[in-house]
């Protein structure tokens, strides 16, 4: 789909522009401005977009309106119909999930010395670190510190961050680095073994350690291969659809679903933990998201009724820069590494209007601002409006051949639509990227909720009310580690009670008493559904009838 | 049901066969949303839907030309006549090997996968690649023991397992860049001295103090540190 002619009249004014704005530095947003520019323009901020929870632990908060009804969802079991002596698994420690945290938490469970189960909803690595493209940060170099990494954290976040789960995430950054490449990672690095670091929106310091521009396949693909080489054992297309607990209030395992045959598996394990992602594929809002197709928030859900604190629900990362042409790829991340290479954003005119390194929330609300407010977005022919992402800038800024080195995975997404980024600008619009926040957790991964554990993008905290590039990926090596390691130490001690899923009858009674029951969806979501429903001709006693395992939705 | 195909609604519709069936569908999807338009539910073959993960590999032709082509579903765009079907991720040849025992040669890659001897050169592998990395010279570098060229050639891979799929030699490519790709990492890339001396100084508690002091500040003092800091340029 090359672009349509009235688009390229307005790529000729951004190619007239671009000589004098190679050496045009657009100022930041200052401090005292960002709260309006948020408030504004934000989908964080849009009021009728959230609504506040009527039950459990997070009771009168507020989260977006669709992750509240799964929040507030029914079980997808009858508990009094589970058997629970009938254990299929028993094991020291159940993962839950497993991209990046999760296979982080199993390796680390296993070096630890438990027996290690991991359950995944799709197949194992899929999930959005494999997506994850421009880095991980951590501060290495001479000029650099994790005081400085932690300064930047914390003012990205608007200094709502945990402190102690800052702290660890970068004092252990540089220990992750290393951790993977002994594991066999390729980072990019100079002849001399120095680290090619680039810069990020929102670092004061140039930290990204990356594999190009695939630089969480990379640490995916060398994470899963490491798994199945110590033999971990591992149950895809599985997802969990209820958590276990004990008599004494611990988490004490989990329920499995066969997501092709509805079969469930009873999984006793003496700690879990949660790595289930994020909740792009719920499109808070509308929002097109650069999330992978699992990413429908089953761990909030799951470790809600468990009875487990939620922080910062009501804040969610949009992208600055998700694809808004070609139809084919709307919403696709276009990574930040784009930015940080030197390409700037300018409106249909040809002109920049916000500083692109900026916290992305700040750059988010800039463009929407200007596509929404100032009316200077370009407009595609499915109605779909966004600003020029200036790529062609950074071969003239760093050399012909910067934009195939650096950006292969780029220059590869957008070729197959006949979009040459090298020569033309890329149409960006803001797409709903990652959960800021998630359960409550200590720095050792624990929940609120004794055996429950939680890594990565399920948790909350670290990042407070938007996370900053390259802090995800690092997010997941750290806290899964971390995670991981406390599980198997927690698992060496505990003693199980009886098993029971009477905190699932208690959560279906409470949601009665509120009087909600039969106004919420079954959850957790597992899939989205994407396929086009035949119109509605079943006769309404069928729809008394839930399939065994509930997959569909009712 | 996802943005993009309420939105392609208005537009041109083209006749696809999904498993020999006939559907009607509008232009500019890929095959994926393709198949979910017509109804299907996906549970394999799909994941990040953005070209990384390597669920997808699909394979298709078309109604008057039975030439069987290679893509990702989700990357894929439909077009007038084409045949769809999907294929199921499956398991390929992986023995296991303890990294931290193994030696960074071309002997150690043979020991492992000692039917890469087998390759013959047919380019098949190459041909269905849908990163269009360069198949089988990576696996000729592999058989010559250049594991710093297999890791450059195959460093796009998204294992999504055409390859292994193709090969007449039951030969699994993309197991075997991993493993070069990992021995470079682990033994062939230079060492960095300045992570090395960070980690050490962060063990031994050089950065705590000044963290402490941080973690205790009011959000005043912070804030005022953050916007005084000092801030690298990007290039």
């Amino acid at each position: 789909m090359p672009y349509p002619a009235y688009m390229q009249e307005s790529i000729r004014k951004v190619e007239a522009t671009r000589e004098r704005r190679l050496s045009e530095e657009f100022p930041r947003i200052p401090l005292g401005e960002r709260q309006a520019l948020l408030e504004a323009f934000h989908p964080d901020y849009i009021k009728e977009g959230m609504r506040e929870l009527l039950v459990g632990p997070n009771k009168g908060e507020r989260m977006p309106n669709e992750m509240a009804d799964l929040v507030e969802g029914n079980s997808r079991i009858e508990p009094n119909k589970i058997d629970l002596s009938q254990i299929d698994f028993d094991v020291d420690v159940l993962v839950i999930g497993c991209g990046g945290a999760g296979a982080s938490a199993a390796l680390l469970a296993q070096e630890n010395g438990a027996k290690v189960l991991i359950a995944t909803k799709l197949r194992l690595g899929d999930a959005n670190t494999v997506g994850a493209q421009a880095g991980t940060q951590a501060a290495d170099r001479p000029n650099d510190s994790p005081v400085l990494h932690y300064l930047d954290v914390m003012g990205g976040g608007h200094f709502t961050n945990d402190p102690d789960l800052v702290e660890a995430l970068v004092k252990d950054a540089p220990q992750v680095i290393q951790w993977l490449e002994d594991l066999g990672v390729n980072w990019d690095k100079e002849p001399d073994g120095t680290m090619h670091e680039l810069s990020g929106g929102g670092a004061c310091r140039r930290r990204l350690h990356s594999a190009r521009d695939y630089t969480g396949l990379e640490e995916m693909r060398v994470l899963r291969d490491e798994i199945r080489n110590r033999g971990i054992e591992h149950l895809e297309f599985q997802p969990a659809v209820e958590l276990i607990m004990d008599d004494e209030g611990k988490v004490a395992g989990a329920i499995l679903v066969n997501l092709e045959t509805n079969e469930l598996t009873i999984v006793r394990a003496k700690a879990v933990v949660l790595a289930t992602g994020g909740m792009g594929r719920l499109h808070i809002q509308g929002f097109p998201t650069t999330n992978h197709y699992g990413a429908t928030a089953d761990g909030i859900v799951l470790a809600y009724r468990a009875g487990a604190k939620l922080v910062h629900m009501d804040t969610m990362q949009y992208h600055p820069t998700g694809a808004a042409y070609p139809l084919q790829i709307l919403g696709l991340l276009v990574t930040e590494k784009v930015r940080t290479l030197g390409a700037q954003l300018v409106n249909a005119e040809g002109e920049q209007f916000v500083m692109p390194l900026q916290p992305r929330d700040i750059v988010a609300s800039a463009i929407i601002r200007e596509c929404r407010k100032q009316g200077n977005g370009v407009k595609t022919p499915t109605g779909q409006v966004g600003v020029w992402l200036d790529s062609p800038m950074i071969d003239l800024l760093r050399g012909e051949g910067t934009i195939a080195r650096e950006l292969p995975a780029m220059v590869r997404q957008f070729g197959r639509f006949d979009i040459d980024i090298t020569k033309e600008p890329m149409l960006v619009y803001p797409t709903l990227h990652y959960q800021n926040g998630g359960v409550k957790i200590d720095p050792h991964g624990a929940t609120s909720v004794p055996g429950l554990f939680a890594a990565g993008e399920v948790e909350g905290g670290v990042h407070g009310r938007n996370r900053l590039i390259g802090n995800s990926t690092l997010d997941i090596l750290v806290f899964g580690r971390r995670a991981g390691e406390a599980a198997a130490r927690y698992a060496k001690e505990v003693k199980l009670g009886l098993l029971t899923l009477d905190h699932v009858l208690q959560w279906q009674k409470a949601l009665q008493e509120a009087g909600i029951a039969d106004k919420r969806p079954i959850s957790p979501k597992l899939l989205p559904d994407y396929a086009r429903q035949p119109f509605d001709y079943l006769p309404d006693y069928t729809k008394m009838i839930l399939s065994p395992g509930q997959i569909k939705v009712a | 049901m996802a943005e993009e195909t309420k939105v392609a609604e208005r537009t041109k519709m083209l006749d696809i066969y999904i498993m020999g069936k006939h559907y009607r569908v509008p232009e500019g999807l890929t095959i994926m949303t393709a198949l979910e338009y017509c109804g299907y539910r996906l549970i394999r073959g799909v994941g990040c839907r953005a070209g990384f993960c390597g669920a997808c590999g699909t394979v298709y032709n078309f109604k008057s030309d039975p030439q069987l082509r290679y893509g990702l579903a989700c990357q894929t765009t439909v077009e007038q006549d084409m045949y769809l079907t999907q294929i199921p991720f499956f398991p390929a040849a992986k023995p296991s090997y303890d990294l931290e025992k193994l030696e960074p040669t071309g002997e150690q890659v043979l020991e492992i996968y000692p039917d890469l001897i087998k390759c013959f050169g047919c380019n098949t592998c190459t041909k269905v690649c849908p990163q269009e990395l360069e198949v089988m010279w990576f696996m000729s570098d592999a058989l010559r023991g250049d594991i710093r060229e297999v890791a450059n050639k195959s460093f796009d891979c998204i294992m999504c397992g055409l390859c292994a799929a193709r090969c007449p030699q039951g030969l699994v490519p993309y197991n075997i860049a991993l493993l070069c790709r990992r021995l470079y990492g682990r033994y062939l890339s230079p060492k960095s001295e300045h992570l090395e001396k960070r980690i050490k100084e962060i063990e031994e508690g050089k950065f705590d103090a000044e963290l402490k002091k941080l973690k205790k500040m009011s959000e005043d003092e912070l804030s005022r540190l953050y916007q005084e800091r000092e801030i690298e340029s990007a290039k």
